[in-house]
């Protein structure tokens, strides 16, 4: 019941401030991190995103943009940005400074993949333990999909990450990972299967040099988080702006964009597999 | 016929094309030649400077094991357009011979050692220098398909390996290829501009030359045709032969026409002696005879037949006095100079035989002091010609007369608009007996001739459609003996 009563307060109170917005603008500015968890590259529709988000927030947005993962995270940590989007492995690392915002929803659901790709010529690879002593390109060392679930798949599968490759090397991005594996530089790499499918619809000449070997479980998809130290007003504010988005014409618009069905809430349970795994290899 | 045998017409555009030809193919080689030592050097200053730029960078990616980032640096020269990239690849190699990353990993897959890549890099494998101070390698070998400029990544002292960039002589050539066609298709450019312009120069040029060679080789069979100077108007080599066949033309033309009056004169003199001593053989005889018939009459026989036929005789002897009279012209009575009243006398004279025609008489004279010429023979030449002009007038014809004295000579003029008189005519006109009317004994203009030529004057006649016009000129001061040969004897 208070529950409820909460909730409709803060209706109440959401309504009287997007009133309040249509008079004076707030000047402090919500500021951004964005990793390379989805399509990087793409700085028209982040710009585009971002212009949607200050309409809608009625206040100026910044996107800070970093390429390690781990820059991200200390940004977050340093108190230089109030929010971020970043991979599930970083979150769960960093669960006691921030809290979940909100988390996208990739074809409707919460959770995306990692996808082992290989060459489309290599037809035989079925698993990463058919890729032992081969050249491999790791995403991000911080990145769930892209170096963690593949390490845990080779562990799990009675290999030792450390040496199972002949060569391991990092692209800093999921999708110059699948540039590696399309130009043949690595014969294998794991990535964000929504990176993957989102390249797909834009640049089909790439991933069609690669194939997708072996699929994994669900994981949670990446989430949109807020440093511990935000404010509920923007906090909710921010939350509610995002999970709106799928109600009006141009938040449709940059969602299909964005290859994204909509935000929801999300909740930290999303993310137990990842614990699982950071645990198998001790780092919890 | 030989070669050299054709004409300059065709010589000489064939000499300028061969040598435009020459020069076309000459300034293009060697316009090949640099482009394709250009190309050489340019290819390998390229992937020298290509070496020489990445190097530095690739070193942090080698310190990091960054391989992600060194691929990024050496694919980025293919990035943009790979096939106008000079290079083939490039290649980054560990201190082990192998392959840390390359630009075209498929075919030089990460870790794989140099020299299994292929014989060539076989071949790069075995010279490359390693250590951490060499200089930038280059390789090319004759017959190979690839040249290998190696750049060190080193810094401090420290060598991490090795840039290898290759570029494919394939490539090379390709480029020279297109440099090639383009300096052939100018070379055919500019011969077709030249080779036409020479052709039509050495037509232009020939065109006059062979207007004089066919008039010169001409000369010889007398016909000498005249060259329109405005076909060439310069003053070159060619306008002098022009002006110099003009020069031996009209110098021929004079020489003919020398020739020719020289035989009619000589003709004339011929003529002039023969008369002279017949007429004179004759009146020998005839003065005695004409003296014999006189004594006949006087003392002979009073017979009427006798005394007719010595009438008869005497008659007869007495015409050929006459006309013998006539062909001996004497030229050197004395008689008084002649002035204005003998003109004035003659007009009078002749006046009525033109009434009678009804001939127009036009009388102009100008002769204000008596001249040093004989009234006679001048008045005997005029009323010659003027009664020739009157009765060749004609009714209703025009006859005109001028006189007119100058310092040196005495001019008269007589023209009538009679009947033209022809070619054949004129040359015969002056000779005796030659008579174009009915009535005459055909010595008038005989005697007019004599008489003028003796006083070391011409007469000279010509005619066409409109008028017949004799022209007389005497000197007045006559040398004595200017023409001995028309002398003649007594």
């Amino acid at each position: 019941m208070s529950k409820f009563v909460k909730l409709l307060f803060i209706a109440l109170w959401l309504g009287v401030t997007c009133m309040d917005a249509q008079g004076a603008r707030e000047s402090r500015t919500i500021r951004v991190a964005m990793t390379p968890a989805f399509l990087h590259d793409q700085h028209a529709l982040l710009a585009e995103w971002r212009d949607y988000l200050e309409f809608r927030l009625n206040r100026p947005v910044e996107f800070v943009q970093r390429d390690h993962y781990r820059d991200t995270m200390d940004l977050l940590q340093q108190q230089k940005v109030e929010f971020a989007w970043i991979c599930d492995y970083p979150y769960v690392v960093l669960k006691k400074d921030v809290r979940i915002l909100a988390v996208a929803l990739n074809e409707g659901k919460p959770t995306y993949r990692s996808y082992l790709i290989v060459p489309t010529r290599d037809t035989r690879t079925r698993s990463i333990s058919d890729l032992k002593d081969r050249v491999f390109a790791y995403a991000d060392p911080y990145s769930n999909t892209g170096y963690l679930s593949p390490r845990f798949e080779i562990k799990r599968s009675g290999g030792d990450p450390a040496t199972f490759f002949r060569r391991t090397f990092f692209t800093w991005s999921h999708r110059k990972a699948i540039d590696a594996v399309a130009v043949g530089l690595a014969q294998g790499a794991s990535v964000d299967s929504f990176v993957w499918d989102a390249l797909n619809k834009v640049r089909p000449d790439i991933t069609s040099k690669t194939r997708i070997a072996w699929k994994s479980d669900e994981y949670g998809f990446p989430p949109l988080v807020a440093q511990n130290h935000v404010p509920d007003a923007d906090f909710l504010l921010f939350q509610n702006v995002l999970m709106s988005m799928k109600n009006d014409a141009h938040g449709r618009l940059l969602l299909a964009r964005l290859n994204l069905t909509g935000f929801i809430a999300g909740s930290p349970q999303l993310y137990d597999s990842v614990v699982e795994m950071m645990r198998l290899f001790g780092e919890r | 016929m030989r070669l050299f045998d054709l004409s300059l017409r065709f010589k000489l555009p064939l000499w300028g094309g061969g040598l435009i030809l020459v020069t076309a193919l000459a300034v293009s080689t060697s316009f090949v030649v640099q482009a394709w030592d250009n190309l050489n050097q340019d290819l390998q200053q390229n992937a020298e400077d290509i070496g020489r730029t990445m190097a530095p960078s690739l070193f942090p990616e080698l310190l990091h094991d960054n391989v992600w980032g060194a691929f990024e640096i050496v694919s980025l020269p293919f990035s943009t357009n790979p096939e106008t990239a000079l290079h083939e690849s490039l290649i980054v190699l560990d201190n082990d011979r192998k392959v840390y990353v390359s630009s075209r990993p498929q075919q030089h897959p990460v870790l794989s050692e140099l020299a299994r890549l292929g014989p060539e890099y076989r071949a790069l494998n075995e010279v490359l220098p390693l250590a951490p101070d060499a200089r930038i390698f280059t390789l090319s070998v004759r017959g190979a398909q690839r040249i290998f400029v190696a750049v060190p990544i080193a810094n401090d002292g420290v060598r991490l390996g090795t840039l290898i960039v290759s570029y494919n002589k394939s490539l090379l050539w390709q480029r020279f290829q297109i440099i090639l066609m383009r300096s052939i298709w100018i070379t055919l450019l500019v011969l077709a501009v030249l080779l036409p312009i020479t052709a039509y120069w050495g037509r232009r040029m020939m065109l006059p030359m062979r207007l004089v060679t066919a008039r010169i080789s001409r000369i010889g069979s007398g016909e000498l045709e005249a060259l329109d100077p405005t076909l060439y108007p310069y003053r070159d080599e060619v306008g002098q032969l022009f002006l110099a066949y003009e020069t031996v033309r009209s110098k021929l033309q004079e020489k003919a026409e020398f020739e020719k009056q020289m035989v009619k004169s000589e003709r004339m003199a011929a003529v002039g002696r023969l008369t002279a001593s017949i007429a004179h053989e004759i009146n020998n005889p005839l003065g005695g005879m004409l003296n014999a018939i006189s004594t006949l009459k006087r003392y002979g026989s009073p017979d009427p037949v006798m005394q007719k036929t010595v009438s008869l005789l005497e008659r007869g002897l007495s015409q050929i006095r006459e006309t013998v009279a006539a062909l001996l012209v004497e030229a050197k009575v004395k008689s008084r100079p002649i002035d204005a009243f003998d003109l004035e006398d003659i007009h009078i004279l002749v006046t009525p035989a033109a009434n009678k025609q009804g001939t127009h008489l036009s009388w102009l004279v100008a002769l204000p002091n008596p001249l040093g010429l004989p009234s006679t023979l001048v008045r005997q030449v005029l009323i010659n010609l003027l009664l020739n002009a009157i009765a060749a007038a004609g009714r209703d014809g025009l006859v005109a007369v001028r006189v007119l004295a100058s310092e040196s000579r005495l001019v008269m003029v007589v023209e009538n608009s009679g009947q033209p008189l022809l070619p054949e005519q004129l040359t015969r006109l002056f000779e005796p007996f030659t008579s174009f009317s009915e009535n005459g004994n055909g010595l008038g203009l005989w005697i007019c001739y004599q008489i003028v030529t003796q006083m070391g004057g011409t007469i000279s006649a010509e005619s066409n459609t409109e008028l017949t016009r004799f022209t007389i000129l005497i000197p007045l001061n006559p040398q004595s003996d200017a023409n001995p040969t028309q002398n003649l004897p007594d």
